[in-house]
């Protein structure tokens, strides 16, 4: 099944994800990253198709894309 | 069992970026890595670092690079280029940094055709120091410098730098992008990587215009800035090839 895999300690919530997914497969995380932002994660993880729109947009690079 | 498709490029270092949330600079550094990697030349690139919030690029591309003086990273690729021309430069620059303090430098280089690539980060502001008005601050847009928004009777009018360079003989290779959508970072991604073939290939100058937000010193979240960029400035910025001689030679 594809999935996304978020880097937690890159992840800084800026959201662009979020938009970016045509599938509204990630959301915020309720616990706090090492740095003290909600990190993305997957929070309809069965939707996702492994499109990598989340990965091309992502400014630190936080997302790894398997398919 | 999955398969990793999306992985990150070892054009990049493993140290995490400084950047602030939503910052174009990230996605930019990315394309750039990458396309050091996929065109495998990351070994001989050396790439120059601005003045400016991406001062710090040195820790962040993992090829050698080096840090001149602000706005003058054209002057030094041309140096290297000369001295190394088996080496692959590349100038990374914000705005400021090209298009204020660097103009001549830049105008000059493209002027001469120096086989160099310029990476030209276009966000309309000052970024590092604090969000001051740059040369590509958009008319009525507030910054710390023109709190009631940029008056071009004062100021003047913003400065188009792929339409300016495109007047002249010199490059060969001009390409405006943005990074606000997945689409837009996909044709930034072909933009960059032609930048480097032409200096690969040994045509000449190339420079690509990437339009990149700054949500903190626009005072907006990075959803906003991303707006921004579509509603206001890709209208003043028109996207496009200014330049593109590769094809005829």
């Amino acid at each position: 099944m594809p999935k996304i895999e978020v880097d937690e300690g890159r992840c800084k919530a800026c959201e662009l994800c979020i938009v970016a997914c045509p599938h509204k497969v990630i959301g915020l995380a309720k616990h706090f990253s090492p740095s003290g932002f909600h990190p993305a994660c997957m929070a309809n993880a069965e939707a996702c198709t492994g499109c990598m729109l989340c990965a091309f947009v992502c400014p630190d690079v936080a997302i790894e894309v398997y398919k | 069992m999955e398969k990793k498709v999306f992985a990150r490029t070892k054009g990049l270092t493993e140290t995490p970026m400084r950047y602030c949330p939503g910052c174009g600079h990230g996605v930019i550094h990315r394309l750039v890595g990458e396309t050091l990697e996929e065109l495998d030349i990351r070994e001989r690139t050396i790439g120059i670092a601005p003045v400016g919030c991406s001062v710090f690029a040195d820790e962040y591309f993992n090829c050698d690079m080096i840090q001149p003086a602000h706005g003058r990273g054209p002057a030094v690729a041309t140096g290297m280029k000369r001295v190394r021309p088996d080496c692959i430069i590349f100038s990374y620059q914000g705005d400021g940094d090209l298009a204020s303090i660097g103009m001549a430098e830049t105008i000059h280089s493209a002027a001469r055709g120096e086989n160099i690539t310029i990476i030209f980060v276009n966000n309309a502001i000052y970024g590092m120091t604090g969000g001051q008005m740059a040369p590509t601050t958009l008319p009525g847009m507030r910054s710390t410098t023109s709190p009631f928004g940029r008056d071009p009777k004062v100021a003047g009018n913003p400065i188009r730098v792929c339409e300016l360079l495109s007047s002249l003989k010199g490059p060969v290779y001009l390409e405006r992008v943005a990074v606000n959508t997945p689409g837009n970072v996909v044709k930034a991604k072909k933009a960059i990587k032609k930048a480097f073939q032409v200096q690969v290939d040994g045509l000449g100058f190339s420079l690509v215009e990437i339009i990149s937000q700054c949500p903190t010193d626009w005072a907006m979240t990075p959803l906003q800035s991303i707006g921004r960029v579509k509603d206001e400035m890709i209208p003043y910025y028109p996207l496009g090839v200014f330049k593109s001689l590769e094809e005829k030679k």
